[in-house]
């Protein structure tokens, strides 16, 4: 993945804080779903589930990329994973979304699961679990659009957008053309 | 929300979010492993002074798909029916760590004693009180109504749903006004005159004496059990008479609008209040509110829980 970034030519952070404009989040979510294709030898066995809220639209993204490159429509689901969250004590009830598994299941499929960004590595642990609940993947990935560092468990991404080096105290907005108008990675704080 | 005890207690957003989650919840039923482990360590107490079958069952089904510790209490074969008071029930329950408490008593406005009085911390959710308040058969009815009627999304504005039979004695009745009023929804009662409690023209709802008149058009019609148990008085001439003017056969249900449903919020006596025929035809309804009894349920304890949990970490932080 660093060469990748090395190739994208990095650069830190303008004045506004924002890292990503909107063709620079086109562009890697195009570099993922190559990766993507590259690693499971094409789309056969691949289904995307993209974690609410904005790894849908980001998941959404990448199906239609492997629609374009290879001509196949890979199955394409959502996952909320507040009911497995371990911090209820600490956030209390929100309201639930969509969890929406495709037709044919997960079992014995490469399942890439998909989130804007990567801190602690708690939403994927729930995420993990959640999908145990589902089936029995023969594997599974995880691709982000951004990877903040601070983790909390062992936890990695498979496929990384950009990895932005941050202090606890910054905040990561990714905000997408489907949920919030306009499509940018800032850093904030 | 740290208590459930009345649907009057609910705003409209409330109520939404509730039909909301039990909808997604829902879907869990479909899946291999049917649980979630939300409300592991948390510890449900069903407290039942009263017999019921379905909604016991179905708040156990609720709890157990959440993780919870279930714990049953039922009056017969406990200390209550040695003469221990709510008060020292309740007080075992707090030391046993409950956190919350399912209650069905047969006193109206027990469950409120219970969590207004000081007894215990935990939360508390009616699970029917005497004549008074049922309000998790409400939201299933509700749930049921907008399923069916738009699609299981929104509210229920400009539907009518006519409510027939032994209101007098009805908690679901109750409930289900102040409930469907909240949801924009206008709903006719319909009884003998006997059977209609004193200050029914308070409630935010139509009266009607004669079926055949608030029938026709209707969204759905919803049948109450005549309660026997809880009659005490010849509330009505005969069991015939009141079937033939206030029991639904075929042509009755034939009067609701094309999409209209029936509901029964159970047990039924067929041929009395509702003949077998609707009672498993086209439009009844009536096994389903049973399915989404449970999800209705599991709805109610994460919203519960989960705003407990908020709660107490806001009077921590101050």
């Amino acid at each position: 993945m660093a060469d990748a970034e090395a190739r994208r030519g990095s650069t830190g952070p303008d004045a506004s804080g924002r890292v990503l404009d909107a063709d620079d989040i086109a562009r890697v979510t195009r570099r993922i779903t190559h990766e993507i294709l590259e690693r499971s030898h094409g789309p056969s066995n691949v289904v995307l589930m993209g974690i609410q809220t904005r790894g849908v639209p980001l998941a959404q993204r990448i199906a239609g990329s492997i629609q374009d490159i290879e001509g196949v429509e890979v199955p394409l689901g959502s996952l909320d994973i507040t009911m497995y969250r371990d911090d209820l004590r600490l956030r209390g009830a929100r309201p639930l979304e969509v969890t929406d598994v495709p037709a044919l299941g997960v079992d014995d499929r490469i399942v890439v699961l998909i989130d804007d960004v990567l801190f602690s590595g708690r939403t994927i642990r729930a995420a993990l679990d959640a999908l145990s609940d589902i089936g029995r993947p023969r594997a599974v990935q995880l691709a982000v659009l951004v990877d903040r560092g601070h983790r909390e468990l062992p936890i990695r991404a498979d496929y990384v957008g950009k990895n932005i080096p941050t202090s606890r105290e910054q905040a990561v907005r990714v905000r997408l053309t489907e949920v919030d108008g306009v499509d940018e990675v800032a850093v904030e704080g | 929300m740290r208590h459930l005890l009345s649907a009057a207690d609910l705003t409209r957003d409330e109520a939404l979010l509730i039909l909301d989650t039990a909808g997604e919840l829902g879907k869990v039923t479909d899946r291999a492993v049917k649980k979630l482990p939300t409300l592991r360590g948390r510890t449900v107490v069903n407290l039942f002074f009263e017999d019921s079958t379905r909604t016991r069952i179905s708040f156990e089904a609720a709890a157990k798909r959440l993780s919870a510790d279930l714990i049953t209490f039922s009056a017969k074969g406990s200390s209550v029916s040695k003469g221990e008071s709510l008060k020292d029930t309740a007080l075992t329950l707090e030391a046993m760590g409950a956190d919350a408490v399912v209650v069905r008593h047969e006193a109206s406005g027990a469950p409120h004693r219970l969590a207004h009085s000081g007894w215990i911390d935990c939360a508390v959710i009616n699970a029917g009180d005497g004549t008074h308040e049922h309000p998790t058969q409400a939201l299933l009815d509700a749930f049921t109504l907008r399923h069916h009627l738009s699609g299981g999304e929104g509210a229920l504005d400009g539907r009518r749903v006519v409510i027939v039979g032994d209101v007098l004695h009805s908690r679901v009745a109750r409930s289900n006004v102040l409930l469907l009023h909240a949801l924009g929804a206008s709903v006719t009662l319909v009884a003998p005159p006997t059977l209609m409690p004193v200050g029914v023209q308070t409630w935010p709802c139509e009266v009607s004496y004669d079926l055949d008149d608030a029938l026709p058009g209707a969204s759905a019609v919803m049948m109450l059990r005549v309660q026997r148990e809880r009659m005490n008085a010849a509330y009505f001439p005969s069991t015939h008479e009141y079937s033939r003017r206030y029991g639904l056969d075929t042509r009755r249900a034939s009067l609701l609008a094309d999409d209209g449903i029936v509901l029964h919020p159970g047990p039924m006596n067929r041929g009395m209040e509702i003949t077998a025929d609707v009672a498993d035809g086209q439009r009844s309804v009536i096994v389903e509110q049973v399915t989404n009894g449970v999800n209705v349920r599991m709805a109610v304890l994460y919203l519960i829980l989960g705003a407990r949990a908020e709660a107490d970490l806001t009077e921590a932080s101050q």
